[in-house]
């Protein structure tokens, strides 16, 4: 019989040598159970992402704007598709990764169960959300398992137009009239605190972090990446004249960091939980997708056994 | 139809101009409209992969109608924008056919409603890339790859349903028999349409008639589905006289417009 703890210290060795672990080496069954977690929540996260930015579509206030958001949410689609097949690699289907999701097994980023209630959302969304995404996405691109970071690099190209994209709606709200101003302005002072809690529970009260460091998954912790995201953006805000809705954000020159006043864990737990605005309605919107597309997908198989039939006999 | 170099410009001439302007803008509408519609079904489609496509096709749409506003503009010389003309017009001065702003219903609906329209649009693409207008000819020739591309899609989508299980034929089949009193509009041919044949800027309608019988005859052959009969026909779109879902669709694609007039987005 093979010497587990012999392979885990192989396997070690490798991640330290910064060898990729590709999908047919031998891994410990945590560090594959870890992946299957974090890949599926981002790829649920990427399809479910799209209602909240899909709910302005059909109402975005120009056709070059409407075009845009069109071009973004298509890239979310490809994400998730790219990352529905990286989890395949890892031995789970489609299917079941869906199924979970469908069934509220599975998480997704808990800032998609916040609504997008104005124009101004959408750059906040693309702004804040998906700058904090990127974050985490950069990061990554570097991550031990081959086909993750490999997916990743292609999403990191896409996210930082959708992060600029963001930005610019932003900036233009925020020279425009006094209603338009104000619109951008409640769009962050909403998000902004949702957007840092996104980079997951201070280090001390993350679980899962520690195998993730060691497995270089996670090369930086939630706390250093919700620090670098801070400093960025504090100063973007400054630039279109924006104020960050936190009365402790304070420049601290001893650190040369911004320091921040305390996130409200209570609200994110509650959101986590399933008690966040939008959770039951981007539940039951991809639910209700999924059923109304069960006869789709049942006449696609069918025709294609049917041809398959066809061109075997 | 083709007469280039003939130095003929019809914008030197109002009525011509006029009607250019209005050809222009029926194009762009039929589009903008069509678009509009693919966009709802974002996040919502049956599976990614149509998610994309569907969203991939707005994006076609919208990008080509954007084109044709941009030129039907600058026809018209008034100095107004393509934004102008998609959020500022009221329902009446929409010229789009009434098949495009039909709603979504089910997915089969909305892909024989695509098909329907893919296959007018295609060969009409392909006869505009001829257009004695070099900008409708220019315009054309970059929509012609993406028109070939939408019908295969609607194509290989119909195939499947008709061919696919009894419920996606049932489907499949209900919708062909929806929509189809509204293909009649695609080919009709008004003075409007008269005068731009006459200038060489569009085919004959009855040309890309025939081009749509064929492909429908094709599809529906390999989807074995029934072709409708040609019944009543609906018109009206092009005069502005719409469906009551045109003025629904226009409130919620216009509303930030019209609440806060003049601002820059």
């Amino acid at each position: 019989m093979t010497d587990v703890t012999n392979l885990e210290e192989r396997f070690q060795a490798r991640i330290d040598a910064e060898q990729k672990i590709e999908p047919k080496d031998w891994m410990p069954e945590k560090y594959r159970k870890t992946l299957v977690r974090q890949i599926s929540q981002h790829a649920h996260s990427e399809v479910v992402g799209m209602l909240p930015e899909g709910n302005w579509i059909t109402r975005a206030p120009s056709l070059r704007r409407k075009a845009i958001l069109l071009a973004k949410v298509q890239d979310e689609a490809g994400h998730g598709l790219y990352l529905y097949s990286a989890c395949e690699t890892l031995g789970v289907t489609r299917e079941k990764t869906i199924d979970d999701l469908l069934s509220g097994k599975a998480k997704y980023s808990s800032i998609f169960n916040y609504p997008t209630l104005t124009w101004a959302d959408i750059g906040a969304v693309g702004w804040l959300v998906d700058g904090a995404a990127i974050m985490n996405q950069v990061m990554l691109c570097r991550t031990s398992y081959g086909p993750y970071a490999r997916a990743m690099v292609r999403i990191c190209k896409e996210e930082s137009f959708h992060q600029r994209q963001g930005y610019e709606i932003m900036s233009v709200l925020a020279k425009g009239t006094p209603e338009q101003k104000e619109m951008a302005q409640d769009a962050l002072n909403r998000w902004w605190w949702p957007s840092l809690m996104m980079f997951g529970p201070s280090d001390a009260n993350s679980p899962n972090s520690a195998d993730s460091m060691k497995w270089k998954i996670k090369r930086q912790s939630n706390d250093e990446l919700r620090q670098i995201f801070i400093d960025r953006t504090v100063q973007q805000a400054e630039v279109i004249g924006l104020t960050i809705p936190d009365p402790e954000l304070k420049w601290n020159e001893a650190t040369k960091h911004y320091d921040w006043g305390a996130i409200d864990w209570t609200e994110f737990n509650n959101v986590v939980a399933g008690n966040g605005p939008c959770n039951k309605e981007r539940l039951a919107a991809r639910n209700k997708a999924h059923d109304e597309g069960a006869w789709v997908r049942e006449a696609a198989l069918a025709y294609a056994a049917k041809k398959a039939k066809k061109q075997a006999a | 139809m083709s007469r280039p170099g003939t130095g003929f410009d019809p914008r030197s001439d109002p009525i011509m101009s006029t009607a250019l302007f209005t050809y222009a803008l029926r194009l762009g509408d039929d589009l903008l409209i069509l678009s509009h519609r693919l966009g709802e079904w974002c996040g919502h489609g049956p599976v990614l992969e149509e998610d994309i496509a569907l969203a991939n096709r707005a994006l076609d749409h919208i990008g080509e109608a954007r084109n044709l506003y941009d030129y039907a503009v600058k026809v018209e010389g008034k100095g107004r924008t393509e934004d102008d003309l998609a959020y500022l017009r009221a329902e009446r001065q929409f010229v789009n056919t009434k098949l495009v702003e039909q709603p979504n219903g089910d997915y089969a609906h909305t892909i024989v409603r695509s098909f329907l329209f893919d296959a007018y649009h295609l060969p009409l693409a392909e006869a505009l890339t001829r257009s004695s207008d070099a900008q409708i000819a220019a315009i054309a020739a970059k929509a012609v790859k993406e028109a070939q591309y939408h019908l295969k899609h609607s194509s290989d989508w119909l195939i499947r349903f008709g061919d696919g299980t009894e419920e996606s034929h049932r489907r499949a089949q209900e919708a062909l028999d929806a929509l189809w009193t509204y293909t009649g509009e695609l080919f009709v041919q008004d003075d409007v349409h008269e005068a731009m044949v006459k200038a060489g800027i569009a085919p004959d309608l009855s040309t890309i008639k025939q081009a749509f019988d064929a492909t429908v005859d094709r599809v529906l052959a390999e989807a074995t589905l029934k072709r409708p009969a040609d019944g009543y026909m609906m018109s009206g779109g092009r005069q502005g006289k719409h469906s009551e879902h045109l003025g629904f669709l226009l409130a919620e694609m216009q509303y930030l417009q019209r609440a806060y007039p003049g601002a820059e987005w």
